[in-house]
């Protein structure tokens, strides 16, 4: 209890760090996210291809080793001098975007074919069908995975701290510079997180149990 | 299904599509070709930049790191699945006092950070207990915890998801509750399974990049090494698209065996899946974990 009193600043801090990160890469992440699922359905075969690639290639590769990226290699490249913070945002969006794009387009796939062709009997265009009918059934499937997506962002953001010490997973270092106990400390930061991801959690089951379609 | 969303095109969607499609190209060749160009500008395809590939030293260095990682992978790979196995059986089990404590600990280690995980077993453990925990053992076992639970719960809904049906027949020729589960309902579900727990091995095989952080000499780490040395130019940018490189194929590798797997499953009848959603949450589940993967798993 000590660890955590005497370093309130120190977690405050570091846990304000965390949610700014999560919020800003959430956001980027979910616009990212639409505009590559709108590619990979569109009817032009130059997006569906970058689409799919940009996927493929973003999803087998290890966050890490995106955050090294960012962290060493892009500054070589002397393009727009960003802060850390930024570009911790920037590698954090590059990754959880391929993860939502996956998720908006099989929640798109849910929508029975039935549903689409008939709006097309109608005479709805592309644009319509999409935002009429397909897209207000496929979001109630796909709120809940896009959730769990986030959680998973929210803990994700941790790496940011191997590679420097504004957020929660940088914790430790301080604590050690200042001679408190590390593995308590450490297991405050666990437990931080616990209450940050529960509350995300139990919103996930409800809305799960909510929206899900009965077909 | 995306067929569906459009007509056949005519001239003029036809017109429209070409006119999107080069737009969209000559988007997509501006960024890349701004890339190129600042990577040429800032003389990163200097060939002095690319020597460092060429010394033998550094390739044993990069071989021996890459084994490395396969090391931690492996290892990894079997406790998670041994601890997803456990987890997964005391889940399952009809047993309060066995559940409960089962689903406390898979739904504990899901929640917190894989690195967090990590950092307390390397830091934590070595600075305030005094156990001294090698940087290889605080990567798998780290991994050990967060795949083993993400795993747990894969198992567990792929028994879920199997026809009540089966269950029950197998209770009504007097079968015991192990052996339903041994002889009817695990041979059906680990098969409708696998891809999904070989896309989650995937998830294992990014997250051994973590242990970078704590400084377990596997590719990444190596990578900062060579990329900080002076006499080879600093060719940080260089070694992180060989890294780069050699990770994607790995992965790549993996999932297109999970993807083979599916398609092999689907095809063949005597895996009949069986409850659609049940299915999807399990894929949810992995799609989730993935996300959470490579960047720290659990992240």
């Amino acid at each position: 209890m000590d660890v955590l009193l005497d370093n309130l600043d120190l977690y405050v801090g570091a846990f304000l760090g965390t949610i700014e990160l999560f919020l800003i890469a959430a956001v980027g992440s979910l616009v990212g996210g639409v505009v590559l699922a709108a590619m990979r359905v569109s009817p032009v075969p130059v997006l569906r291809t970058f689409g799919a690639g940009y996927i493929n290639i973003v999803r087998n590769t290890p966050l890490t080793l995106i955050f090294f990226f960012f962290a060493f290699a892009y500054p070589r490249l002397e393009i727009v001098d960003l802060s850390f913070f930024a570009r911790a945002c920037v590698a954090l969006v590059v990754y959880t975007s391929a993860f939502n794009c996956e998720v908006i387009r099989s929640g798109i796939n849910t929508v029975p074919v039935g549903q689409a062709e008939a709006s097309r009997a109608l005479g709805f265009g592309f644009t319509q069908t999409l935002t009429s009918v397909v897209l207000p059934q496929a979001i109630r499937s796909v709120v809940p995975p896009l959730t769990n997506i986030q959680i998973a962002l929210l803990k994700n953001t941790t790496i940011a701290a191997g590679f420097s010490v504004f957020e929660a997973g940088g914790i430790y270092q301080n604590l050690n510079e200042r001679g408190y106990d590390v593995l308590t400390g450490l297991l405050w930061v666990a437990l931080f997180f616990l209450v940050l991801v529960v509350p995300l959690t139990l919103l996930q089951r409800r809305l799960e149990k909510r929206w899900s379609v009965a077909r | 299904m995306t067929a569906v969303l459009y007509d056949v095109p005519g001239p003029r969607a036809r017109l429209r599509n070409r006119t999107f499609g080069g737009l969209g190209t000559l988007v997509l060749l501006a960024v890349v070709g701004f890339v190129v160009y600042r990577l040429a500008v800032t003389g990163q395809f200097d060939g002095a930049k690319w020597e460092f590939l060429e010394y033998k030293a550094i390739q044993l260095l990069l071989v021996d790191a890459l084994l490395n990682t396969l090391r931690a992978f492996a290892v990894a790979a079997v406790l998670a699945l041994l601890f997803g196995a456990v987890f997964a059986a005391g889940r399952l089990s009809d047993h309060t006092w066995i559940s409960r404590p089962a689903t406390v600990v898979v739904e504990f280690f899901r929640a917190v950070p894989l690195l967090v995980l990590i950092f307390i077993l390397y830091f934590g453990a070595s600075k305030s207990l005094g156990i001294q925990i090698s940087t290889f053992w605080a990567v798998v076992l780290g991994l050990m915890l967060y795949n083993g639970s993400v795993l747990a719960e894969v198992f567990r809904a792929g028994v879920n998801a199997l026809p009540r049906g089966q269950s029950e027949a197998a209770y009504g020729l007097g079968m015991r509750k192990t052996q339903v589960m041994t002889n009817v309902l695990l041979p059906q579900a680990l098969r409708a399974m696998l891809p999904t727990i070989v896309s989650q091995l995937v998830v294992v095989l990014k997250d051994t990049a973590l242990g970078y952080l704590i400084t377990y000499p596997e590719l990444l780490f190596q990578a900062r090494f060579l990329g900080g040395q002076g006499q080879l130019g600093s060719p940080i940018l260089q070694v992180a698209i060989v890294i780069a490189v050699i990770y994607i194929a790995m992965c790549l590798l993996l999932s297109a065996l999970a993807n083979f797997l599916e398609r092999r499953s689907r095809r063949s009848r005597k895996s009949g899946p069986t409850d659609p959603n049940g299915m999807r949450d399990e894929q949810n589940l992995v799609l989730t974990a993935q996300a959470a993967g490579g960047g720290g798993a659990v992240n």
